[in-house]
């Protein structure tokens, strides 16, 4: 494949990979990334992992919360309930 | 049950609606809170009062914003001035993004070590629990304007103006800050797949 003088190169490519997937790249990137990622498929696989990080990520539940960090808000709760009663 | 529901019962005293809110969004409050605060301890305080204004001010809440987005603008108002309180310089990020994949790459910019395969992290196309386990702990190891960023838009769904908003950021900001934080996870999971292959 003949190389083109603005031609990405892979640390390059990376650097666009979340912009693209937002969708916020401009179309000469775009299309640069697009070229470049139809001929490397080690970049592909890293925007494929991209990808399926950001989904994981939305996946990700709440953390354990500490059962005395829940107890407190909860003690908190009661309190208000009560004042408001008055 | 919606956050909408939630917060119907909640209006009408119901302590497990309460606990269900607390539950689905305290770690993220804290994880934004610590943007702007000195340590995890002061980061919990924030958001334990952000839950009290919560409770003072839910019968007002006009539902103009999503809960979610109102809950965030109470924390992010106060953690601020906690912050300022604690003289707290907000973080500029300080990891840069290449250093995280840099040695990576030979001198032409090909990859020398190339990304390894998520074959074991993948179910039938989909991330498996495994990996938004890794997921899950690589987000809370990310240094501090990451963690606001990456927590705000891809846990929580935020738009990236929305976080831009609510930080008080350009959108263009947000992207490198979510840029970096998310190459950061993608390579932490791949060193807990691959033993420390990075």
């Amino acid at each position: 494949m003949r190389t083109r003088a603005n031609d990405l190169v892979c640390r390059a490519a990376i650097e666009l990979m979340s912009d693209y997937i937002e969708g916020s790249l401009s179309r000469r990137d775009r299309r640069r990334l697009e070229r470049h990622l139809a001929g490397c498929p080690d970049c592909s696989r890293y925007l494929e992992q991209m990808r399926l990080t950001i989904d994981a990520s939305g996946s990700v539940s709440p953390d354990e919360l500490a059962p005395e960090a829940l107890d407190d808000l909860v003690e908190i709760f009661r309190a208000f309930r009560r004042e408001d009663g008055d | 049950m919606d956050d909408a529901q939630l917060l119907h019962r909640l209006l009408g005293g119901d302590e497990r609606a309460f606990r269900e809110l607390v539950t689905r969004y305290h770690s993220s409050l804290v994880r934004t809170a610590r943007y702007y605060v000195n340590s995890d301890a002061s980061a919990e305080d924030v958001a334990q009062d952000t839950w009290i204004a919560v409770l003072r001010g839910v019968s007002n809440f006009e539902g103009r914003s999503s809960f979610k987005t109102w809950l965030l603008r109470i924390l992010v108002n106060r953690a601020r001035t906690t912050g300022s309180r604690e003289h707290r310089a907000v973080p500029f990020d300080p990891t840069n993004a290449e250093s995280v994949t840099d040695g990576r790459f030979n001198q032409n910019g090909g990859w020398s070590e190339p990304p390894a395969p998520f074959t074991d992290a993948i179910d039938d196309g989909i991330a498996n629990e495994r990996v938004i386990a890794l997921v899950r702990v690589a987000i809370s190891h990310l240094p501090s304007p990451q963690q606001a960023v990456v927590t705000l838009r891809d846990v929580e769904g935020l738009s990236t103006a929305e976080v831009a908003e609510l930080l008080e950021l350009s959108e263009a900001n947000v992207r490198v800050i979510l840029h970096r934080g998310r190459a950061r996870v993608r390579n932490e999971v791949e060193k807990e797949l691959y033993g420390g292959a990075t």
